[in-house]
């Protein structure tokens, strides 16, 4: 080999950043403008929230809990989304909280997407309410596990909570038939399966991101009846939805479309890898030649 | 006395809410209740330590022009920017009841333009990240390496409509050689595995530490290093 001149290894062996860099931003741009969209399957840890759901006869109360914030939307917004479409869609109570700051605010574009746009007849106070944030994490879901409307006195426009029609039988979390925690670190869905879901022996369901769905299947199934791990968690979801009630197809793909780049970019990524690995064996094995 | 009267009060209500979690029944189960209130009332409090002690921290930092004062003045800036902001509702409803976060507000207007923009970005960053690290640092060295490896790659492929793809085709007698299935199964039962032993470890990690506080062993968290 020529002085100065690099053979294959070695240019394998230390691609630069930058064309990684590149190659990344690529993966995620190309599907987005192709509009490249996979056909998605739930799975069975998937299946078993909108089972629980589609099994609640009308009227039950259904609690999401925003614990997340705007770094983690694009995973946790679709499955927030696409439950909260469900839970209406099947005439079940609504009751929003969050337990982090920035819930509120998503809340609010839940309101926007979902409630205004598909949901017009449903009623502020009879069939959903945004009972907003309040601060104490894990001793918030304590305190409401007992008492609710000691901690939430009013709702999230401060009005009182007395008013409103669907809260008059609701004095704490055991009144809830379901409670899913739309969540993305502490406190999160394992606060709300330690402090509300098992002392209360309410049903806890989760939707969190993909790096934290493995730490959450020590309470899979018997303290978790179902958890939407990351954007395929929600496209999992909203390919059920959309199976049973196709009407929701054009308004609840969001995270099944945003599964084309992230496909893509998982490609890459294996890629990269493997080609890592390839001049890491080709190395090794130039070495022991040369010992040899 | 100083030492002792902490260490009295962290004795009762330790034992307290022991007892208050294991004998649901008045006058414990309300005491539990009344604990959670005392709480959250506790933990509003804590915002104003915490950020006192923001201010206190990168105060310092820029004074003493220590490593990246810099990024301090950025910190307490945007922290002042929006406490101010904020808490006198400039643009939105004012009053005490008015709503900081309505059309308009300068507050809602540095959330929405500022926070989800830098947030979105830092969490975005990750990815590229992951995907050079990945390529720099997952090398199949040994049989372990290997291993882990081959869930990774099963793992990334699984939690994807790829996998589907791939392995969609399986006989019934196969199935179990399905990517999304033996996706499933590493998380479902090595990850599982791991995971509830770690949380074991941790369990009995606070419980032993819980019982150091509670019986006085314990005394850091009074200061002046457990004298």
């Amino acid at each position: 080999m020529a002085e100065g001149k690099r053979d294959i290894v070695e240019v394998l062996k230390a691609i630069d950043r930058r064309i990684i860099f590149l190659l990344i931003a690529l993966a995620v741009i190309l599907p987005l403008a192709f509009h490249l969209v996979f056909s998605v399957h739930s799975s069975p840890i998937v299946e078993a929230i909108f089972d629980k759901v589609e099994s609640l006869p009308p009227g039950s109360k259904v609690l999401i809990s925003f614990d997340y914030g705007p770094s983690t939307v694009p995973e946790n917004q679709p499955m927030a989304e696409a439950v909260a479409r469900h839970v209406l869609h099947k005439d079940l109570k609504l009751y929003m909280m969050a337990v982090w700051a920035t819930g509120p605010p998503q809340t609010e574009v839940l309101i926007r997407n979902v409630i205004q746009t598909d949901f017009q007849d449903k009623v502020y106070g009879v069939d959903w309410i945004n009972l907003g944030y309040k601060a104490g994490n894990q001793g918030l879901i304590n305190a409401i596990l007992l008492d609710l409307k000691g901690m939430y006195t009013t709702d999230i426009n401060g009005t009182g909570i007395g008013e409103f029609e669907m809260m008059r039988d609701v004095d704490n979390l055991t009144d809830m038939s379901l409670i899913i925690c739309i969540g993305s670190g502490f406190p999160g869905v394992r606060e709300w399966v330690q402090f509300a879901g098992d002392p209360g022996d309410i049903p806890v369901a989760g939707g969190v991101t993909a790096v934290e769905a493995p730490l959450l299947y020590p309470y899979y199934p018997r303290q978790l009846l179902g958890l939407m791990g990351g954007l395929q968690g929600a496209a999992e979801y909203e390919a059920a939805l959309v199976s049973k009630y196709p009407q929701f197809e054009a308004s609840s793909e969001q995270a099944i479309q945003l599964m084309g780049p992230q496909t893509v970019a998982h490609l890459v990524i294996i890629a990269f890898v493997v080609v890592g690995n390839i001049a890491f064996f080709a190395e090794r094995r130039r070495e022991r030649r040369r010992k040899a | 006395m100083r030492v002792q009267i902490p260490l009295i009060i962290t004795f009762i209500v330790g034992i307290a809410l022991i007892v208050a979690i294991f004998v649901p029944h008045d006058p414990f189960h309300r005491m539990n209740e009344e604990f959670s209130v005392y709480f959250d009332l506790i933990a509003v409090f804590a915002f104003i330590l915490g950020g006192g002690n923001l201010l206190k921290i990168h105060g310092n930092r820029i004074s003493r022009r220590s490593r990246d004062w810099k990024y301090s003045i950025v910190t307490v800036v945007g922290f002042l920017t929006m406490l101010i902001v904020g808490a006198f509702k400039i643009g939105g409803p004012p009053g005490l009841t008015g709503d900081v976060t309505a059309e308009g507000s300068w507050f809602k207007f540095m959330y929405d333009s500022v926070f989800v923009s830098c947030q979105a970005t830092m969490f975005s960053l990750l990815a590229f990240f992951v995907a050079s690290a990945s390529y720099r640092a997952f090398r199949a060295k040994t049989k372990e390496a290997t291993l882990l490896l081959i869930a990774a790659f099963i793992i990334l492929i699984g939690r994807t409509p790829l996998g589907h793809y791939m392995t969609g085709w399986l006989p019934q007698q196969l199935e179990f050689l399905h990517i999304p299935n033996l996706s499933n199964w590493i998380l479902s039962i090595p990850n599982m595995a791991g995971q509830r032993a770690i949380m074991i470890g941790i369990a009995l990690g606070i419980i032993s530490t819980s019982l150091k506080l509670i019986l006085g062993i314990e005394r850091s968290y009074l200061g002046g290093e457990g004298k």
